[in-house]
């Protein structure tokens, strides 16, 4: 089996807020990540995908094909957007790195139909990330 | 039931720390002149330092209510009481009990890292992975760790 890493990079805005708890609730658990106005990141994500190589082509998957696939349903979907109001399927979820991470991997997982999607890695800064993987599939 | 359905999509946080710390290798085990062929300038008598780089990575429940698997302000907290002050600009030989009889590699500091977090009573410690250099990293997973086979694992060489 071959591991294959693709990096892409996007920016977006978001806040952490759950209604269901006070405004001293929310300031007390997401601290300056409640401010109301929201703020951003550059997002790091790498998509790694596990198969063998194709005997004809050499290749786990076509990278074109990958890349468009993430242009598609990541980058045009949350690239310089607001996460909380613009991305339908975080909506009633806090958009944090854990949730993000795995609705990506929910956008990506069926839709990869060469190999078999990995790990999604997504870096909120250089010091945090969220791994999205199946259990017992780890390498 | 395929490959791909065979396991529950599992999330991981992952959070990474800074600290500058010096070091001598050094085995009471072995004699003077295997302690220098060995471990080579590392073994050079007054010590170095590096600026170690660390990965913690948990698991657990991301909570509905928050979106976290744990708040990171509990995590850094708890990281810099257990990890940070006791090693941060620190001699690791002199000044961390368990290098006053293991060999300060970071081998062994991955491996007292882990012993320290693996007490972080929110989130369920995975592995901690430390970069000595920005060429050498070493994981350590635990004992019954999730890749206990390669438990360990040198990317590089050390010097």
């Amino acid at each position: 089996m071959v591991l294959l890493t693709r990096k892409i990079e996007f920016s977006a805005s978001h806040r952490y807020n759950n209604p269901e708890l006070s405004a001293e609730e929310n300031r007390r658990v997401f601290g300056k990540c409640n401010n109301p106005h929201g703020h951003g990141h550059n997002y790091t994500l790498e998509v790694t995908v596990a198969g063998e190589p194709d005997p004809v082509t050499g290749m786990v998957l076509d990278l074109s094909e990958l890349k468009k696939l993430l242009e598609r349903e990541v980058m045009q979907r949350m690239d310089h957007r607001h996460l909380n109001y613009e991305v339908p399927e975080l909506t009633g979820k806090i958009p944090t790195c854990e949730n993000v991470a795995r609705v990506i991997w929910d956008l990506l997982e069926p839709k990869i139909t060469q190999g078999r999607l990995h790990r999604v890695r997504l870096y909120e800064s250089a010091d945090l990330f969220a791994d999205c993987y199946r259990n017992g599939a780890k390498a | 039931m395929s490959e791909k359905t065979s396991g529950e999509v599992k999330v991981e946080l992952g959070r990474r720390y800074r600290f500058a710390a010096s070091h001598r290798l050094h085995s009471a085990r072995l004699s003077e002149e295997e302690n220098s062929r060995l471990y080579g300038k590392c073994n050079n008598p007054l010590g170095h330092g590096h600026n170690y780089v660390m990965e913690i990575i948990v698991s657990g429940n991301v909570d509905p209510a928050t979106g976290m698997i744990a708040n990171l302000a509990d995590l850094d907290g708890f990281v810099q009481v257990e990890v940070l002050d006791a090693f941060d600009h620190r001699s690791l030989n002199d000044e961390v009990p368990a290098f006053k009889s293991e060999v300060p590699t970071t081998e062994n500091l991955c491996i007292e890292i882990f012993r320290r977090v693996r007490a972080f009573p929110k989130a369920k410690l995975e592995r901690v992975r430390v970069e000595e250099t920005a060429n050498n990293s070493f994981e350590y997973a635990g004992e019954n760790g999730t890749h206990d086979e390669v438990a360990m694992r040198l990317e590089g060489n050390r010097a």
